[in-house]
């Protein structure tokens, strides 16, 4: 009895490094004929799902060796644990696509990615996107999709019927949303059960931000300079606050969600929607009027000069390192970048603004929203977004702007809590001089 | 515990050869049973609870991704209790389970007495009460969220009919906490009453009889009966409540993410949210100072509770 128990409490210890061990995939090896099977993992937007369908069919029909499988997984948070998770098991698909800028920053590319650096995928791509998808010099990633406003949505029917016009300044927008309010319609739509639509007064107006304050992405980046101690930046709270107090938002906007929203822009109960141009296209076919009624205008600044867009760079195709198909992979990521595989796009999801791709112009019925921030671009009158001159971006923000823009919090104070939140999370990614 | 273990449970210890060999290791313990039974229930307590337990001790105090960790010391449990709307999330996690688990008792009580009385309806009406406990809590999140909708749901369109206007149930600050802590009683208190149920069936019928012989009415049969008598089955719903408004999250996570802002925040949103930014260790370290909260509430709490369980 005694050595049977023994024993199996030897068994037991000698099995517990087995438990550890996880199955891993095995991904297809390449064939001789160059024939492969690449997978593809994309979110589960609407609008991504459409525009992927429509890239791998044309590129199945032109590359009839190489077969794609698609896979999807949730956007936001969860979907950023999702591929942080299968990066490091070494378990991601053979090409992912995924956002640029500072959300990539924290993937660890130079361990997880192939280095595109200098390859011919590059050829057709616009010199002005790499720097988004490039960590200590070395390029990792094609744009896959299109550059997305940031900004406020207007519908364009309530405008001409008020005789109103795109306004330049905060001041003529303020003009604009006592004029919308005392016609009896909604001036701002806020969606705070969406709560990452709330951020759009604070990200957006970053090119007034930029314009007023040159240094500030570098200062922030080097613990230098803060929201709330910087007038320029904190305007961006200021605004939130400004547009709840003074009752220009819908009833119930704690509890709307962007579907909701959307449904009175596109009815023209609401006038002014702070978002993403990139949130429309998904709408399309349910508000069909929103390719025609919706345009798009940057968060105004106070100086009526300096006016202009924050631009969200497209999100990127990347290589796993752990593919066996590189030379395939590479086929596909040339495909996309190349007017060809952006045309195959626009024909799935319509574009929400400029492909970062030569030689691809966008089509003269692309959706209103797109050819407004084409635009701003064609003027030079666009500035990228924070997340993608930065690495820093706390994870807060979204939970902060609903508690400024429901008047829960002062501007001052919500600002100050997200340097606070700023500096957890650089503390927490080791960033230099936090 | 007031109860000791009566000898009798130890079966008399055969006087044999063969058995005498066993015998030393039952010695003194009243263990009917050799280790080696105790095995597989071992090894699933160690590999599924003890180990990640004492894990997740060690991994609070790094910073840490899927594979590897820096060990910070105490720099997470400085940074969690730094957290801004910590203390919010302390002061509701503590409103959330002390109401829900005080609703539940209060109601729980009285369904268990009318749900024991001679009803017609008694077995249906038993089942009515138990639904919503087996509704997943996501779905009952989903369905309440849409139902508690400003101006398209049907709480708001109700009140309408009589003339109230609903408030944005979710939507504002000062509604948020407490809506979704009625839902969480709606869907809860099934399974109070029948832990009521089966409290109040098990008080002998002498001791009503007594009452009827003494001349007492229904409020004394209550008062002086049911009440004290039902004391164990009001002792678990309170502990099994509380725990667990403690430690609540997913309907809160589905109806309000913690919002409007930080104002519906529990510990457990807390963490999650800290968890879901890839701050590993933080979150850790936050689960580590909620299972010191928990336990240190739950502990006197349970000797309070029991000390005062009444013999039946």
């Amino acid at each position: 009895m005694k050595t049977t128990r023994h024993r199996l409490g030897v068994a037991f210890f000698a099995a517990l490094p087995l438990l550890a061990l996880t199955a891993c995939g095995s991904p297809s090896e390449p064939a001789a004929d160059g024939s492969a099977t690449l997978a593809l993992l994309i979110d589960n937007n609407e609008s991504t799902v459409n525009a992927a369908k429509s890239v791998v069919e044309a590129f199945q029909a032109a590359n009839p060796k190489i077969k794609i499988q698609t896979e999807t997984r949730p956007p936001g948070g969860e979907g950023d644990n999702i591929v942080k998770t299968r990066l490091s098991t070494g378990e991601m698909s053979d090409v992912f696509w995924y956002n640029s800028g500072s959300l990539l920053q924290a993937l660890n590319p130079a361990q997880t990615m192939v280095d595109l650096t200098g390859d011919p995928v590059l050829k057709n791509v616009q010199e002005s996107f790499l720097p988004v998808v490039t960590q200590g010099g070395k390029v990792y990633g094609v744009p896959a999709g299109t550059a997305t406003g940031g900004g406020i949505l207007y519908n364009r029917k309530v405008y001409e019927k008020l005789g109103l016009q795109v306004p330049k300044s905060w001041a003529e927008f303020t003009a604009n949303n006592d004029k919308i309010k005392a016609a009896g319609i909604t001036p701002v739509i806020s969606t705070f059960k969406d709560t990452w639509t709330s951020q759009l007064f604070v990200l957006a107006d970053f090119f007034n931000v930029q314009a007023a304050v040159p240094g500030f992405a570098q200062d922030y980046t080097a613990n230098k300079a803060k929201y709330a101690t910087t007038p320029a930046a904190l305007t961006g709270f200021k605004r939130l606050e400004e547009v709840h107090a003074k009752g220009y938002l819908n009833k119930g906007f704690g509890s709307a969600n962007l579907d909701a929203g959307i449904k009175l822009l596109a009815e023209g109960t609401g006038v002014h929607y702070p978002l993403l141009t990139a949130s429309l296209p998904g709408f399309v076919d349910k508000f069909p009027q929103v390719t025609t009624d919706i345009g798009y205008f940057g968060v105004p600044g106070d100086d009526a000069a300096k006016n202009g867009a924050t631009v969200w760079e497209p999100g990127g195709a990347y290589i796993a390192k752990t593919t066996k198909n590189v030379a395939a992979a590479k086929t596909f990521l040339a495909f996309i970048a190349s007017p060809e595989g952006a045309a195959a796009w626009a024909k799935g999801t319509p574009p929400s603004g400029p492909f970062r791709i030569k030689g691809y112009q966008l089509p003269d019925d692309a959706i209103q929203v797109a050819k407004d921030l084409q635009g701003y671009i064609d003027k030079n009158e666009s500035a990228p977004a924070l997340e993608f001159v930065s690495p820093v971006k706390g994870p807060s923000l979204e939970q902060i702007t609903v508690a400024v823009g429901s008047g829960l919090t002062t501007a001052a104070e919500g600002a100050a809590q997200y340097d606070k939140d700023v500096e957890k999370q650089a503390k927490q990614l080791g960033l230099a001089g936090w | 515990m007031t109860s000791s273990r009566p000898s009798t449970a130890t079966p008399p210890e055969p006087r044999t050869a063969a058995a005498g060999r066993r015998t030393p290791r039952r010695k003194g313990r009243g263990n009917p049973y050799p280790y080696v039974f105790y095995l597989p229930a071992g090894i699933i307590y160690t590999v599924v609870f003890l180990v990640p337990t004492i894990m997740a001790f060690y991994f609070s105090m790094t910073r840490w991704t899927l594979f590897d960790s820096t060990f910070v010391g105490l720099e997470n449990f400085t940074d969690f209790f730094a957290e801004q709307n910590l203390r919010i999330g302390f002061q509701n996690t503590l409103i959330y389970a002390v109401s829900t688990s005080g609703l539940k008792v209060v109601l729980g009580m009285a369904l268990g007495v009318l749900l024991t009385s001679r009803l017609k309806l008694r077995g249906f009406l038993r089942s009515v009460v138990f639904f919503p406990v087996l509704v997943s809590t996501v779905a009952v999140g989903i369905t309440f969220s849409v139902l508690l909708k400003p101006d398209t749901g049907l709480v708001n369109k109700a009140l309408a009919l009589v003339g109230v206007s609903g408030p944005d149930w979710l939507g504002d600050a000062n509604t948020a906490l407490l809506s979704v802590a009625i839902v969480d009683v709606w869907k809860g208190v099934g399974l109070a009453t029948v832990i009521y149920i089966a409290g109040m069936m098990s008080i002998p019928r002498d001791y009503y009889q007594a009452v009827a012989v003494d001349g007492g009415g229904a409020w004394h049969r209550f008062r002086y009966v049911t009440l004290p008598l039902s004391w164990p089955a009001t002792n678990s719903v309170i502990i099994l409540s509380f725990i667990g408004g403690l430690r609540s999250f997913d309907l809160i996570w589905t109806m309000t993410r913690g919002g409007p802002g930080f104002t519906s925040d529990v510990i457990a949103s807390i963490i999650y949210k800290q968890y879901q930014a890839g701050f590993f260790g933080l979150s850790t370290a936050g689960n580590v100072i909620l299972f010191i909260v928990v336990t240190a509430l739950v502990v006197p709490l349970t000797r309070f509770l029991s000390a005062r369980e009444v013999p039946a």
